[in-house]
């Protein structure tokens, strides 16, 4: 069963989405993490760039296929986990931790689950 | 609907993340492993691999060989009992029907082993093209196949088999073999670049012979490994995969596999077209990605503003640390040290050509 964390909310293609003040802190749901497999490289948004909710803004490549991730919110990334470009298996091992960018800026955002709701969404997806 | 190998129940019970693959449903990974952790347990150990899914076809009658010659682009006149040799199939345009194993069993019977992917369209195929004494059966469904790889399987193997049942050198193998107590076509050859078998067994004893593998296997650290790692180490070994690097429309010649072709032979199908082609003016080379990226099936290849060629595979390859792929290009960019751009989904990366298999085991 996949980890859900409290407090943060959930798009149904995994992302996690928090909010901090008025920043948005996005990453990679457990249930994601564990359908990639290794994740081997992160190709990361770079700062300034302008996001839209429900489109790819970067993708993670695990070791047999590349995948989108979808924007929860729309914003302008104010920063990237560095991190990750030298250790992109810090997604695997620790998703709730390893973040992938903080967005400014907010100017809307996507459907986004509660952790209840998005345990409840992960049941249906079984 | 996917059909399931023999194995279904044992994967399941280790925990295999299963999915469709050429018609069966075969596990990509296990649980607790993950496709890194598989791939390097067959370079340092062992790992077990269920390849059931695989096409097995029987040729027999007493113009097996003369048939044999004419269908495949490798020389099978001086083949012996006991051992194995790999071939292409060719269509008459020198593109590849599939490429496959074929095991001398005695004088005019032939053990043949497919692509699962092609095993339809190769059983037509070699059906339609038949003549005189020689009959070919499809016994796929009654053969269970399992792969153990590894530097650990010979130690294994050692466990569970007599010294003198044991094949000895690669591409040899031994017809009737007892594992433990069950019979087995025991084979030195494998798909990872390491030294390994690949056994053959009924359908009904495959379960008993996988658990057998795997308890043997345990102190020497063996495990079970999915299509994922399958994939990651063919291609660290640069070996072909029908669909990548080889294919209807890609010649044996162009992918590198020359060493397989006799063009010497009195005649075979696709020898007139290979010969016209040769040298082919795209070839197969090994790519190692420079900037960071990881280059995939189908991304184009430039240089100098100019499409050369297309990305037959690519990965990261787990024990090698890097990001590497094989790629279909202008043979002018063949010579080790040539550099090149890979489109990555849009981002323009370099890579340099490098020698290839990309990893080659220490005898």
């Amino acid at each position: 069963m996949s980890k859900i964390k409290e407090g943060i909310f959930y798009t149904d293609s995994h992302e996690w989405v928090e909010y901090i003040d008025d920043i948005a802190v996005i990453g990679l749901s457990d249930y994601a993490q564990e359908e990639l497999g290794d994740v081997v490289f992160v190709n990361l948004p770079e700062i300034g760039d302008k996001i839209s909710a429900g489109e790819a803004f970067c993708d993670v490549e695990s070791v047999k296929a590349v995948s989108d991730i979808i924007a929860p919110i729309s914003g302008e990334v104010t920063e990237i986990n560095d991190e990750l470009a030298d250790n992109p298996e810090m997604l695997n091992s620790d998703c709730y931790s390893a973040w992938i960018c903080r967005v400014g800026k907010i100017t809307g955002e996507g459907k986004l689950m509660d952790a209840k709701v998005y345990g409840k969404f992960l049941v249906e997806q079984e | 609907m996917e059909s399931k190998t023999p194995l279904y129940e044992c994967h399941l019970r280790a925990g295999g993340k299963m999915v469709a693959f050429a018609g069966y449903l075969l596990p990509v990974q296990y649980a607790g492993g993950g496709v890194i952790a598989e791939h390097n347990a067959v370079r340092k150990a062992a790992g077990l691999f269920d390849v059931s899914h695989m096409g097995e076809f029987i040729l027999s009658g007493k113009d097996g060989l003369v048939n044999l010659q004419l269908l495949l682009t490798n020389d099978y006149s001086n083949l012996a009992d006991g051992f194995v040799r790999y071939s292409p199939m060719c269509y008459e345009n020198g593109g590849v029907v599939d490429d496959l194993l074929v095991y001398k069993l005695k004088d005019n019977q032939y053990l043949i082993v497919v692509n699962a992917s092609n095993r339809a369209k190769d059983y037509q195929w070699i059906k339609d093209h038949l003549s005189g004494d020689a009959k070919l059966n499809d016994v796929s469904d009654q053969i269970a196949q399992l792969a153990l790889q590894g530097p650990m399987s010979i130690s294994i193997m050692q466990k569970l088999v007599a010294a003198a049942d044991i094949p000895q050198t690669n591409y040899s193998f031994k017809p009737k073999v007892k594992v433990g107590n069950i019979e087995c076509l025991l084979s030195r050859t494998g798909y990872t670049g390491e030294d390994g078998f690949e056994l053959y067994c009924s359908a009904a004893d495959a379960p008993f012979l996988w658990d057998m593998l795997l308890q043997a296997g345990e102190q020497f650290g063996l495990r079970p490994c999915g299509l994922g790692a399958r994939d990651t180490l063919r291609l660290e070994a640069a070996m072909p995969l029908y669909g990548h690097e080889i294919d209807a429309d890609i010649s044996p010649l162009e992918a590198g596999l020359g060493y397989f072709v006799n063009l010497d032979k009195a005649d075979f199908i696709g020898k007139q077209a290979l010969i016209e082609a040769n040298p082919p003016p795209r070839c197969r080379v090994g790519l190692k990605m420079i900037d960071k990226g990881i280059a995939r099936e189908g991304c184009f290849v430039y240089a100098q503003d100019r499409t050369i060629g297309h990305i037959c595979s690519g990965t990261m390859f787990p024990y090698l640390g890097y990001a590497g792929a094989t790629a279909l290009v202008d043979r002018a960019y063949k010579p080790i040290g040539s550099l090149v751009i890979v489109d990555v989904r849009g981002r323009k990366l370099q890579a340099e050509v490098i020698k290839t298999p990309f990893y080659k085991r220490q005898k």
